[in-house]
């Protein structure tokens, strides 16, 4: 056996992955904490023959990937905060016109400029709902290399699959944390290719009239159907319209298609749950401070328990509310003001039992700031 | 071929105002490709948000109608993706300079193969008649009740500072020279621009007494001269047209091809 194993940065697993996956074009633009990114990107994809350009700027970067991706090649960008606000506009663009592509936020501080080099996930919904209009969205993440590693080819593999952009929310310190890497041999993840159409030449294609299934078959710009593609309403040739019943039909096919798979598309590591009385939720890198204080507890006797969300939209409400059932308390961890705890609570019968610990400066949420909110829970004060 | 050849039927009637001067535009634009031969399957057009950028819609190519201002940057990621395409980007004044003012000068000073066609009709037409950046200083609109204060852009200055290769200026009015010119543009290899006076009869002709349509072209006819005309010298508020700049420069994705030949070679 010939592993390859490296040890790098979370954004390097980022690119390692993309190009396992097959990624053809990148566009970016310089943003801290992601710019490694775009940096090893200019190296590695002229080398395979890939397409790297840095573009004008954040939106810029964006709208490049939509039309690469036009052509038939598996497109990415990466960027954080700001950068990620400055995308939103065409990242509704790629939902509404069906565009597969990947878009990396490699979280910092907010809002505004806020802390370039702290560590943040303050961005878990803009990712949902960032862009204006009603939308379905995929939002994945992971809190140690090797799932990066696989959560990245996910991220290929659903906007390929679902023709959707998708969001793979990191955090700073995943994206500048070294650790392990072993690189999966080619084959050992399984990879989506685009769906072609098997319309011949001369043949009225209906570029945007899905299968039974919800998925569209797609033809490369440049190949012998020409149609429109357009990010206002319109019917299954891609032509605009105002006639209510294609909006509303085309409105239930973009939402349902995410929205009607949220199994497929669910991802999440269970660790001591089989008995856990106390059930931390966390993901990202909040997850490994989580992790810690339950390996510790549990050495110690105590049922606590870990649910690390690996997808965080479509939010996987099934998935929490079946380990959260027989918990007397759920503690949810991560670094905001409380976005995923609130649809923990959402979706739980009882929401009283839901409790937060958080962390909002900029700096990584240690076990220890864990630990004092578990102890006001279970009435051992502070 | 005839230019109904070109045109989706399917998709008439277009929305374009009677009198206006965009249809002119793409009769031309389907006469300059015909005449070059180019087949439609090699062709993609992409357009941002206006009057103007409803033009892909309406033609049988390869079509993508994005956002208001950002054609030039969807139309670069298509371009370096596949270099061997053809790529036009008709744009409307606002859409081109104002909030894609940008993406223009950063895909001229790329030099990146692909033909931008700016409708200059002074105005905003698809919002309701409000100034552009090329509604020129005292005109009215209807964000400009009072005069406008904004100083216009020159767009062949503003090519010709960002490092287009290829910069041409012609008017609705003069339709022979339009279709060589846009043969010429869409032939060069490199960026290049060619501003288009159109008219709007709906919005800045009725806002500043401009008269009908026919007027309208009329202004184009007698308020414009060839490039290096005595007549401009005499009045220098006279609008030159004709091709200004047509030079040979490296080409973005050539560049990038030198790129990937170097890379593989130093691995």
């Amino acid at each position: 056996m010939n592993q390859r194993i490296l040890f790098v940065q979370g954004n390097e697993v980022c690119v390692e992955a993309a190009l396992y996956a097959g990624l053809g074009f990148f566009s970016g633009y310089p943003i801290t904490p992601s710019t490694e990114i775009a940096e090893l990107l200019s190296l590695r994809l002229p080398q395979t023959g890939g397409k790297f350009i840095q573009m004008e700027d954040e939106i810029a970067a964006m709208c490049a990937i939509i039309g690469a991706s036009l052509t038939g090649l598996k497109s990415m960008t990466a960027t954080s905060g700001p950068g990620f606000s400055l995308k939103q506009e065409a990242i509704g663009f790629a939902i509404m016109a069906e565009v597969p592509c990947v878009v990396i936020n490699v979280q910092r501080g907010g809002p505004s400029t806020g802390m370039p080099t702290g560590v943040s996930q303050g961005d878990v919904m803009q990712t949902r709902w960032g862009t204006h209009g009603d939308h379905a969205i995929v939002v994945l993440t992971a809190s140690n290399h090797q799932d990066l590693f696989a959560m990245t080819v996910e991220a290929f593999n659903i906007s390929e699959t679902y023709r959707t952009p998708v969001i793979l929310l990191i955090d700073e310190v995943i994206g500048h944390m070294r650790e392990r890497l072993v690189v999966p041999d080619p084959g050992e993840i399984r990879l989506v290719e685009r769906l072609r159409t098997s319309v011949a030449q001369g043949t009225d294609y209906h570029p945007y009239l899905p299968r039974e299934d919800g998925r569209l078959p797609m033809s490369d710009f440049g190949g012998v159907h020409r149609y429109n593609v357009t990010g206002l309403m319109h019917d299954m040739w891609g032509f605009p319209s105002n006639n209510p019943k294609i909006a509303h039909g085309l409105m239930r096919h973009l939402i349902d298609k995410i929205e009607g798979n949220v199994g497929d598309m669910t991802y999440v590591n269970e660790f001591f749950l089989e008995d856990a009385d106390c059930v931390l939720i966390s993901y990202g890198s909040s997850a490994r401070s989580a992790l810690h204080v339950v390996e510790n507890r549990r050495a110690r006797g105590e049922r606590l328990g870990l649910l690390e969300l690996k997808t965080l939209w479509p939010f996987p409400a099934d998935a929490v509310r079946k380990r959260c059932a027989r918990a007397k308390y759920v503690l949810v961890v991560e670094m905001n003001m409380g976005q995923v705890v609130q649809e923990v609570k959402k979706v739980l019968d009882d929401p009283d039992k839901v409790f937060l610990a958080n962390r909002i400066d900029g700096a990584f949420i240690t076990p220890t700031d864990i630990r004092n909110v578990l102890r006001l829970i279970q009435g051992k004060g502070v | 071929m005839a230019v109904k050849d070109f045109i989706r039927e399917r998709f008439m009637p277009h929305l374009w105002c009677p009198g206006c001067g965009h249809g002119i535009v793409m009769n031309n634009l389907i006469r300059a490709i015909e005449n070059l031969g180019i087949a439609k399957n090699d062709i993609v057009m992409v357009t941002g948000i206006g009057c103007s950028s409803r033009i892909s819609g309406y033609v049988d190519f390869h079509t993508l109608h994005t956002l208001h201002g950002r054609a030039l940057a969807f139309a670069t990621g298509v371009k370096l993706s596949r270099p061997e395409l053809t790529i036009i980007v008709p744009m409307g004044d606002g859409d081109a300079l104002a909030i894609g003012g940008n993406h223009f000068i950063h895909a001229a000073r790329r030099n990146i193969d692909m033909t931008a066609v700016i409708m200059n009709n002074n105005i905003y037409g698809m919002t309701g008649g409000q100034f552009s950046p090329l509604s020129g200083y005292g005109n009215l609109a209807t964000t400009a009740p009072f005069g406008n204060i904004h100083e216009a852009f020159d767009i062949v200055e503003l090519a010709k500072g960002a490092g287009a290769s290829f910069i041409a200026r012609t008017s609705a009015y003069h339709v022979t020279s339009m279709t060589e010119i846009l043969q010429d543009a869409i032939r060069h290899k490199g960026f290049s621009v060619v501003e288009i006076l159109s008219q709007c009869p709906t919005y800045f002709g009725r806002k500043n007494r401009m008269g009908d349509a026919v007027d309208m072209l009329n202004y184009f006819k007698t308020h414009t001269v060839p490039i290096g005309s005595k007549k401009k010298q005499e009045n220098p508020a006279l609008i030159e047209r004709g091709i200004f700049v047509q030079e040979t420069r490296p080409e973005y994705c050539d560049e990038y091809e030198k790129i990937v030949k170097k890379a593989k070679s130093e691995q």
